[in-house]
């Protein structure tokens, strides 16, 4: 048996070796493969829109068509005014409902949550677009900024409770233990201890959705409309960077289109610098703790 | 002096599930003693210390039978506030658990939440108890350093003054040093012969010698039923029972 066992294990040594390679091979083509897809969107985004990329694209609303040059100076504001409506909305009870999830619900209670946020997660961003039209315009007899961030804010409750409960999970329970022993009554010792120390996790997660939902389009055609200029209340119709560049890329005009590519370049970097800006403070706060 | 901070079990039955985790237990703590639960592990010593500050309540489908007074008040009485009795019988776990804040806040946090906010009183206490847990040297000069920024050691001796800065009558500790090495062990155990002064504390641990370096009386746990609960020198030079014997002597467990 010894010897047979042996003399195959030598046979097949070859092949396995051969395979063994191929695995990462492939593998790493795999790695590179995604690496080079976004290289390629980001350069292409780059040549494409960085000619209409000045001081004005910041600074002025758009021109009337056939006027050379303008901005998107509104759709940058409004974006940033709809991401912080969906905000106020989509974190307080993303990530209270999360907290209730993690510390209070019945784990039967949790995992029909939990399968109702994975459902939610699953919905085209469209149907949310549809549902705020329904609850938000119609009644207000209006497109506005308010029922745009409200659609993008429901967007988010579900991500963010499912990231949210996961981090507060994770913190030990010896933690909590430690902080009820000490006479804190429950709900303190979520407040002070449990959250502050899911504070990274919760963070990401946040930054995560905003990430996606900064992005979306179909939600806001609907609701928030856009805007050719400043609009003076949240009650009227307001310009948001992905509707702009829906509207622009589908024109028939090569100046629009590259402002369409601009566009485009500043939504991505609006992202990463919120994404930066949370991380700085994440990191700072993390390293601290571990007092490096 | 009138001393507070005895303990009283009588006729103690502890069910997790259909589990009879704790048989029968009686027992009585004076005040300012230093008692010491050793036993295999398994036997239910860490949940009869989880008993005197109602730390089993956390856990779901627990029943407790019996009486269980701390200073003649039945804490398992309807009527007891668990919130208020954990302010005076304090706890220190086995794994250091520093708050994710400073050094300070992690000393003040149990006075700030009883409402004291007068910054002189906050920063009396927070020296004081540091000094009581012979950590202040070592710490004074960076009070804002993160806590979980210090070793194993002080974090324990953090979570000692973090127990006391709340003025308990009652410490228990779940074998306080198991995650320690001898030298932090030893600073501990002379930290609780000082405590012994003002507190009472009921510790559990695995090391028999510790047992009998630092306790006045000894209980020896096995299947959730005292076996022999006695002064801590007659404990482990002439045991009643034979099998406290056999386990001492390391014939098992």
């Amino acid at each position: 048996m010894k010897v047979l066992i042996h003399s195959s294990f030598e046979r097949t040594r070859r092949r396995r070796a051969i395979w063994d390679r191929a695995m990462v091979y492939v593998l790493s083509l795999c790695a590179i493969g995604v690496l080079f897809i976004l290289f390629n969107i980001l350069t292409h985004l780059f040549i494409q829109g960085i000619t209409s990329l000045n001081p004005e694209f910041f600074t002025n609303l758009p021109k009337p068509v056939g006027e050379k040059g303008g901005g998107m100076a509104n759709a940058i504001a409004g974006t940033f005014t709809l991401l912080g409506l969906a905000v106020c909305l989509g974190v307080p009870i993303g990530l209270g409902a999360g907290i209730y999830l993690s510390e209070y619900a019945d784990l039967k209670f949790a995992h029909a949550v939990r399968f109702m946020s994975d459902v939610m997660n699953g919905i085209p961003s469209i149907v949310y677009g549809i549902f705020a039209y329904t609850v938000c315009v119609l009644p207000m007899k209006s497109f506005s900024a308010l029922s745009g961030g409200f659609a993008l804010g429901i967007m988010m409750i579900p991500m963010i409770t499912r990231t949210s409960e996961q981090f507060v999970r994770m913190v030990p329970v010896q933690l909590r233990e430690a902080g009820l022993a000490l006479g804190v009554p429950k709900w303190r010792v979520i407040v002070d201890i449990v959250v502050p120390a899911a504070l990274g996790g919760i963070m990401t997660g946040i930054m995560v959705t905003l990430a996606r939902v900064a992005g979306e389009t179909a939600p806001l055609l609907f609701t928030a409309f856009g805007n050719r200029y400043w609009q003076h209340s949240l009650a009227q119709p307001i310009a948001a960077l992905p509707l702009q560049v829906f509207t622009y890329a589908i024109s028939p005009f090569d100046d629009w289109h590259r402002q369409a590519w601009a566009g485009a370049i500043v939504l991505i970097l609006m992202v990463f610098m919120i994404n930066g800006w949370a991380q700085f403070y994440v990191v700072r706060h993390s390293r601290w703790l571990s007092g490096k | 002096m009138d001393l507070t901070g005895s303990i009283k079990v009588k006729n103690l039955n502890f069910y997790y599930g259909d589990n009879h985790m704790l048989k029968n237990i009686s027992m009585t703590v004076e005040p300012h003693q230093i008692v010491a639960m050793i036993g295999p592990s398994g036997c239910g010593k860490s949940t009869l210390i989880r008993i005197f500050n109602r730390m089993n309540d956390l856990i779901p489908s627990t029943r407790v039978e019996g009486e269980v007074l701390v200073d003649g008040v039945n804490i398992y009485d309807k009527e007891i506030d668990v919130v208020g009795l954990r302010r005076r019988v304090g706890m220190v776990f086995q794994k250091s658990t520093p708050f994710p804040k400073s050094i300070y806040e992690n000393i003040a946090y149990g006075l700030k939440i009883v409402g004291i906010k007068d910054h002189r009183i906050l920063n009396e206490t927070v020296e004081k108890s540091l000094k009581r847990a012979a950590l202040w040297e070592e710490v004074k000069d960076h009070l804002n350093k993160s806590a979980m920024s210090l070793s194993g050691g002080q974090q324990q001796r953090l979570c000692i003054a973090r127990a006391i800065a709340v003025d308990p009558e009652i410490i228990l500790m779940d074998e306080p040093c198991s995650a320690l090495d001898p030298i932090a062990t030893a600073r501990i155990e002379e930290l609780m012969g000082n405590l012994k002064d003002e507190y009472t504390i009921v510790i559990v641990t695995h090391n028999m010698q510790q047992a009998a370096r630092v306790s006045d009386k000894t209980a020896f746990l096995m299947h959730g039923q005292i076996i022999e609960f006695t002064k801590t020198t007659d404990f482990f030079t002439k045991p009643s029972s034979k099998i406290t014997e056999d386990y001492i002597t390391g014939r098992f467990g």
